[in-house]
């Protein structure tokens, strides 16, 4: 049911727009009426056509049938220049970063003529007041390369701010941020909104969009299915339009299951012990820790981005090793990291030939492809993934079928220990809430979960335990979320 | 947004297929224009191309095919670092080594009943001794291979002039080159009457292990793991990534120093400078037109030696100048790089 249009003057106006790739309606008479000086969010799940719209908005594709306009004037766009001239600006949830460039240079990349000079001084110059201005902040003079996750997609939204910018789209841009990060940028957000300029927040979480935004329109199957002011809204009726049938997910979404009583095992499994990590700087990341993690548990560690969880979860799966202290690590250790696409698969692959990467290092002779087969085929039925056939390539599965195979890869073959980042980034409420569900279904087998999670909704939702690291040491907190907020900023 | 199944199946064969033959079509129009620039007539120029590779017995046995083997060994060198992620362009440098030291084997140990088996070990060692230089520099300073094998590939030019004026010249020290190997040191010709050589079959069959060793053995997969995704094969592979690329190193200059010891023992029973009219960047358009398969490379080895082949005769018999096969390998790496670059723009894109 599409309510009437909006009142307000318009900053951007899409009618009717329909786009289809090949076989696919992507959308389907979809409009979007965003007002000025607004913060709007734009929510649906994976594939509902979100992002779509937003790169024809931005002059990425070109609609085959609908009217676009900014500020009442109707346009139409060749390429992203003329929208980014018409006061457009996109953050992509993806990264668009040239890595052996500084931050400044990143900036100024694509700025300026061909022949136009480049000064470092004063590029870092305007790379720091643009920092000031957000509160976002990033060192000028670093390495993209050496930045971590979060401080990147911190520069491609600086990015997108450095030109004259009307209109910001923002696509999934708290994905990768701490909840402090995500704080922070909403704050600014707010204060761009008050100086009359207008935000669309692409996003799939709904207690965020609810809370900041003005308006709310969803997208499912490429339809507008609601259009509403947030403060009229109720999550009920916001998640309803966007998962359709959403009466069994509620529980999924939010409810808080029961946890694994009397399943913890008598002696940890996993230990560090006064365990110490330096970076490449000589900055140490973790300062003496010391952990334990029992079976048939789900331990979850929260804390701000560069705290040191990262480096626990690594010191724990075996993927970084400690400068000084000790670690008891069992022999069958499965481990889930953030960034799929880097370090878990290889994309061009198919599944069965990233099942057999499980065992890569330590395979000697020949490959048993046969059994490797047959072991990919029982991990697609064990976590039901979607796919064609184990044949498939990893780049032809959704994220969340991704995601679910490399979880059911590192489940298999029953290991004693599961660590986990972020295992929920980037997919849809329903992949989302069936990968939280295979962690408690381990936990229930008596493996010894360990999760971090940047969204500590998820984190309260799946942990029966919880430590706090704060500027590389780590304390054990009741599951009380104030307790834990007040850690992760150092409070005791 | 990602189309379905369908869609992609019916576009994506005329996605793969339209880059391909756009180059070949660019890749032709360009032959033609730098003949007929030339003011030398089509038809008979490509007769004697045609002629030159394939118009004869001689042609094939002894031009062509001996042409092959350097490209087709070299090819598989490169084929395999590129697929381990291991931009090795020095195959030029491991050959001229691998040359040096059979040379030097065949000529130091006169009319021993075994030398061959003792040269083309020593090449196959010096091959790889001079690619582990590059090898160890990336481990140990992070120097870039691509730099650093390209160098090497000077030093080696410059080692082989040395030697051929040196230590290796030939006994009246006139000429910049080695005395002719006995006949003890030459490899066995395949077919009474032409040239063609053991070091062709050598190169077949080790196509057919490489190929295999990559699809079936544990460390072929490591290989493909380091150069599809180097972090996912550390992390989720537990793989050691700096070793295996270390031992891509040693396996791609073993090859290419093995083709080295070939080519002297099976075609020029001597070592001269110039003995590589620059097989080794000829091999890294055999590897890339061959997609990095080792058992296409067979296939594309045999184009380019059946290119140079005609080329000569084209020289020969119409006038056009030998260096045109050069424009068109160019073109090739070119065309190529532009397939895959439209590849992953399109796979991006999606």
């Amino acid at each position: 049911m599409v309510s009437a249009p909006l009142d307000a003057a318009s900053a951007l106006s899409l009618r009717e727009i329909s786009k289809r790739f090949g076989a696919t309606q992507a959308l389907d008479g979809c409009s979007l009426e965003v007002r000025r000086g607004t913060l709007h969010a734009l929510l649906g799940e994976n594939g509902a056509g979100k992002t779509t719209l937003m790169r024809l908005a931005f002059g990425m594709l070109q609609p085959d049938a609908g009217t676009l306009s900014v500020a009442g004037r109707a346009c139409t766009w060749r390429s992203s220049a003329d929208a980014m001239r018409a006061g457009i600006g996109m953050v992509h949830q993806h990264f668009l970063l040239v890595p052996a460039m500084t931050v400044a240079e990143n900036i100024s990349v694509g700025r300026g003529g061909m022949w136009s000079g480049f000064d470092p001084v004063r590029a870092a110059e305007q790379v720091r007041r643009l920092a000031a201005d957000t509160g976002l902040s990033i060192d000028a003079e670093a390495r993209v390369a050496d930045l971590p996750v979060g401080a990147q997609q911190r520069l491609e939204i600086l990015k997108a701010l450095s030109h004259d910018v009307q209109v910001l789209i923002l696509d999934e841009p708290t994905a990768v941020l701490s909840p402090q990060e995500t704080q922070d940028l909403y704050a600014w957000l707010r204060r761009f909104v008050d100086r009359g300029r207008t935000v669309v927040l692409i996003t799939h979480k709904v207690r965020e969009a609810l809370q900041i935004a003005d308006d709310i329109t969803v997208l499912r199957r490429g339809r507008t299915v609601l259009q509403v002011r947030a403060r009229d809204a109720r999550e009920g009726e916001v998640l309803d339009a966007l998962l359709g049938d959403a009466n069994t997910l509620h529980a999924l979404a939010d409810g808080r299951p029961p946890h694994g009583a009397g399943l913890r095992s008598a002696a940890p499994v996993l230990t560090t012990t006064g365990v110490t990590v330096r970076d490449a700087r000589g900055v140490n990341r973790l300062k003496g820790v010391t952990t334990q993690v029992y079976g048939g548990e789900i331990l979850g560690v929260a804390g701000v981005e560069g705290a040191g969880q990262m480096e626990l979860l690594r010191v724990m799966a075996g993927r970084c090793r400690p400068n000084s202290g000790m670690t008891t690590r069992p022999a069958r250790i499965g481990f889930v990291p953030e960034d799929r696409h880097r370090d878990a698969v290889i994309s061009a692959w198919t599944l069965v030939e990233n099942l057999a990467l499980k065992e890569a290092g330590s395979v000697r002779g020949l490959m048993a492809w046969d059994a490797y087969r047959a072991r990919a085929e029982s991990c697609v039925r064990s976590q039901d993934v979607r796919a064609t056939g184990v044949d498939d390539s990893m780049a032809a599965l959704s994220g969340g079928n991704q995601q679910k195979f490399v979880l059911a890869r590192e489940l298999e073959g029953a290991p004693t220990a599961l660590i986990v980042e972020n295992p929920t980034r980037g997919l849809d409420i329903r992949a989302a809430a069936q990968v939280l569900a295979a962690l408690r279904a381990a936990r229930d087998a008596g493996v010894a979960v360990v999760i971090h999670s940047s969204d500590l909704d998820e984190l309260f939702s799946v942990s029966d335990r919880m430590i706090v690291c704060f500027d590389g040491t780590v304390r054990d907190v009741a599951l009380d979320r104030q307790a834990v907020g007040r850690a992760m900023v150092g409070l005791t | 947004m990602t189309p379905t199944g369908t869609m992609r199946r019916t576009d994506g064969i005329l996605r793969a297929l339209l880059p391909p033959l756009t180059v070949a079509a660019v890749v032709t129009g360009v032959i033609v224009l730098v003949i007929v620039a030339g003011h030398h007539e089509i038809g008979p120029s490509f007769g004697a191309l045609g002629r030159g590779a394939f118009g004869s017995a001689y042609a094939i046995w002894s031009a062509t095919l001996v042409r092959a083997t350097p490209l087709t060994l070299l090819g598989l060198a490169v084929a395999l670092a590129f697929r381990a992620g291991v931009m090795n362009i020095g195959a030029e440098g491991q050959f001229l080594a691998g040359a040096s030291a059979a040379s030097a084997v065949a000529l130091r140990v006169p009319d021993a009943p075994a030398i061959l088996l003792v040269a083309i070990p020593a090449a196959v060692i010096a091959g790889a001794l001079w690619s582990s230089i590059a090898g160890w520099l990336k481990h140990r300073f992070g120097v870039l291979e691509v730099i650093s094998t390209l160098m090497l590939n000077f030093v080696a030019q410059y080692l082989v002039s040395y030697l051929v004026r040196g230590p290796l010249q030939e006994p009246t020290h006139v000429y910049p080159q080695t005395a002719s190997f006995s006949s003890t040191a030459h490899l066995p010709l395949l077919i009474t009457g032409q040239r063609l050589h053991l070091g062709y079959a050598i190169a077949v069959v080790l196509a057919v292990v490489l190929w295999w060793m990559l699809r079936a053995t544990g460390l072929g997969f490591r290989l493909r793991a380091v150069g599809a995704g180097a972090a996912a094969a550390e992390s989720a592979g537990r793989i050691m990534v700096p070793r295996v690329m270390f031992t891509a190193f040693l396996l791609s200059g073993a090859i290419a120093g093995l083709a080295g010891g070939v080519e002297v023992t099976g075609v020029t029973y001597a070592l001269y400078e110039g003995i590589s009219p620059g097989f080794g960047y000829t091999a890294i358009a055999v590897a890339l037109l061959a997609r990095l398969n080792p058992l296409a490379v067979i296939g594309t080895g045999l184009f380019f030696g059946a290119l140079e082949a005609g080329a000569a005769a084209m020289q020969r018999d119409a006038g056009v100048p030998f260096q045109f096969v050069a424009v068109v390998e160019a073109l090739i790496v070119l065309g190529v790089i532009a397939i895959e670059w439209s590849r992953t723009r399109d796979e991006d894109g999606r």
